[in-house]
């Protein structure tokens, strides 16, 4: 289950499990929910006949119609409040937000209505909703087409988030989080959608791990990397530079967001001693800071140094030709980490 | 409450008036047709969504407005800054990401804005336009300098809250503001004969107590008058008007659409109804206007467009110091 460096494709002669990338598995993980379960509908903007606008959706309609797979007009909130409806009358809707900045017109609905109504109803209403957000940066688009929303949502009880950064986990993760009961936002790295050469075998006979964990995707001794989503690529391919020069990090993809699973980050902070979160997002109030105060709280005798952070900037998410100097890269990460080790 | 205008007259346009007009649709239309071949040779990030083919929504309605005037624009944004005024060569540069452009590049084809034209921005967000022209109008209200403003928004877009939310409050303030609705057949993929519930968007006005316009889009001449009409209205206390222009983009949602969505109505929109064409068959056969006058509005646009590509290409990128800029009014 390791997002492991690219291994060659495992195929034995019995199964014919399929080499995947991030997209596919998704559309493969929502193809097997809708099989699994009559009442999971799938509903957004051109996600019918078109296959979405990454085509993450591609062929659903086709094959389960169009009372299934819903083409919605172009409203957000509508989107979302439509979807908190069918859930409590016993559907499992999975919502697609096409980009991350568009999520904001159904903001609202969901951490006024979405969030509320299991606490509101003293329990007695669940809302199961997926709502599925590509999220970060990387593609060459602009504010609202890169942004990483997650802690504007992490800071609402209700919510759960998570996020996948392969495509094992894409293909579990989607599936269980449409059979949980709570509504879990689903932040999808898009930029690693189509990425051929993270292709992973997909096994759906497998048994997956636990949604709402944190894992250790690579084990060291000099210090601790924490990241999740599109920043795991980025943060294992840091370890294996690091690596040649001699220096051995632990990677661990938090897959959780909210509620964070941050027990297996203790355990490691406790091993190495340094601990460096990296993420997309502006640093302020943000998944990092979190992760930073609740490690000092926990570790504190057992950090050889601050908690350190590789983040976006705090601005706005900017054009293309700024993209570079905004997004965390090998660079800035191996210079913390050395950072972190010279403290 | 919804009427459809018969051809109207060419209003009260003299032949400068003509060619000016005549000049922003060519600007409009090179301007778009060359981001078009740029793009293909990978030069110019991010998406882009191009405007051609709608040249008459934006030249009709702006030809009307000036200073104290603003609009608010969508992703499809750059018709409504040239016609807004917005300098070409600013857009191109802004449009390649660089720091000479009309927001240091920092904006983008999605976000380019020249609040020094009124020209409030292109805008990302669906639907994102129609509320602040709710305040800008309020503001020109309260100013009581006549001044309007005006939302573009698409078909897409007419269904989003945002918007329908902007539409009442425009009614029940009896504000200056024009929302002009422009319905090119689809939001992306979507067609809006489906993702429109009424048959017409025009025929929702009569639901927020507005007059409702329907114009053809590839007539100049037909969206300069309904403008005029609701532009007057408004500068004179009469409250908001909605215009529906329809039409058909020429090209892709953004560039890189398969556009399998549609059939080709484009080669047949190009050919019979250009609002270019049909302006220029128009003012030379009425003889408001010479061939050779606007021959040469042809050629000096493209000498325009020209250097605007050529400077924007050499133009400088900003560098990691533009980031951290402009966050906030002071430090
Ligand atoms: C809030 C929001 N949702 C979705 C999108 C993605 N999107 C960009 S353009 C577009 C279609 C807009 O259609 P329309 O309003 O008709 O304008 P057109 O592209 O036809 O000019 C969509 C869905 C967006 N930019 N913002
Ligand atoms: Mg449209």
């Amino acid at each position: 289950m390791m997002a492991a460096p690219a291994k060659a494709p495992e195929r034995s002669a019995t199964t014919a499990a399929p080499q995947l990338t991030i997209g596919k598995a998704l559309n493969h993980a929502l193809r097997a929910a809708m099989e699994a379960d009559p009442k999971v509908l799938i509903m957004g903007e051109d996600v019918g006949k078109l296959g979405g606008v990454f085509r993450i959706t591609d062929g659903l309609q086709k094959d389960f119609g169009e009372h299934r797979v819903l083409d919605t007009p172009l409203a957000e909130s509508g989107i979302i409040g439509t979807a908190i409806g069918l859930a409590v009358r016993g559907f499992r809707p999975v919502c697609e937000i096409q980009f991350d900045g568009f999520v904001f017109p159904g903001f609202d609905q969901i951490v006024s209505q979405l969030a509320k109504l299991h606490f509101r109803s003293q329990g007695k209403v669940k809302v199961p909703i997926v709502v599925r957000i590509p999220f970060g940066g990387g593609i060459g688009a602009v504010e609202h087409h890169s942004e990483s929303p997650e802690s504007l949502f992490s800071h609402t009880a209700g919510l759960r988030l998570v996020s996948c950064s392969n495509p094992v986990d894409a293909y579990w993760m989607l599936q269980q989080a449409i059979r949980c009961d709570d509504p879990v936002l689903f932040f999808e790295p898009k930029k690693l959608y189509h990425t051929g050469s993270l292709k992973e075998t997909v096994d759906p006979t497998a048994s997956p791990d636990p949604l709402f964990a944190s894992r250790v995707l690579r084990s060291g001794t000099a210090a601790t990397l924490v990241t999740y989503g599109p920043s795991v690529r980025v943060c294992l391919d840091a370890a294996i530079a690091a690596a040649e020069e001699g220096t051995s990090l632990e990677v661990i993809d938090l897959r959780t967001l909210s509620p964070l699973d941050l027990e297996p980050v203790f355990e490691s902070v406790r091993k190495t001693g340094r601990l460096i979160a990296v993420s997309e997002a502006p640093s302020e109030s943000s998944l990092t800071s979190e992760i930073a105060a609740r490690v000092q709280q926990e570790c504190f005798y057992s950090l050889e140094a601050p908690v350190l952070r590789v983040t976006g900037f705090d601005t706005p998410y900017p054009p293309t030709k700024l993209e570079e100097y905004y997004l965390p890269d090998l660079d800035r990460v191996l210079h913390t980490v050395d950072r972190a080790l010279t403290w | 409450m919804t009427e459809t205008l018969s051809t109207p007259a060419a209003g009260e346009l003299n032949a400068e008036g003509l060619l000016d007009a005549y000049r922003t649709m060519r600007t409009i239309r090179v301007f778009e047709e060359r981001v078009h071949d740029e793009f293909a040779t990978g030069e110019i990030p991010g998406f882009v969504h191009l405007y051609a083919g709608e040249e008459a929504s934006a030249t009709g309605v702006c030809s009307h407005l000036d200073a104290r005037d603003s609009i608010a624009s969508t992703h499809r944004g750059h018709g409504h800054c040239i016609a807004k005024g917005v300098d070409p060569v600013e857009m191109m540069a802004e449009i390649y990401g660089k720091r000479t452009g009309s927001c240091h590049g920092k904006g983008g084809s999605m976000h380019i804005a020249d609040l020094s034209k009124g020209m409030l921005g292109a805008n990302g967000i669906v639907g994102g336009g129609p509320p602040l022209i709710c305040g800008t109008a309020l503001a020109a209200k309260q100013q009581n300098n006549g001044g309007v403003g005006v939302a573009f928004f698409g078909d897409g877009a007419s269904n989003q809250g945002t918007t329908l939310e902007s539409l009442n409050l425009a009614s029940v303030w009896n504000l200056p503001a024009i929302f002009v609705a422009e319905n090119n057949g689809y939001a992306e993929a979507t067609a809006s004969t489906w993702s429109v519930a009424a048959d017409n968007i025009a025929d929702r006005a009569a639901g927020f107590g507005m007059p409702g316009v329907i114009v053809d889009g590839f007539d100049f001449f037909a969206v300069h008058e309904a403008a005029g009409e609701a532009i007057s209205r408004a500068r004179e206390g009469g409250g908001p008007t909605l215009i529906e222009v329809k039409f058909t983009r020429y090209f892709g949602h953004f560039e890189g659409d398969q556009q399998a969505y549609r059939a080709d109505e484009v080669a047949n929109a190009r050919d019979k109804l250009d609002c270019l064409k049909r302006f220029r068959a128009r003012v030379t056969e009425s003889g408001q206007l010479e061939s050779s006058a606007l021959d040469t509005v042809d050629s000096e646009v493209a000498a325009l467009i020209e250097s605007a590509v050529t400077e924007a290409k050499a133009a400088p990128k900003p560098t990691g110091v533009d980031l951290e800029t402009d966050v906030y009014v002071s430090y």
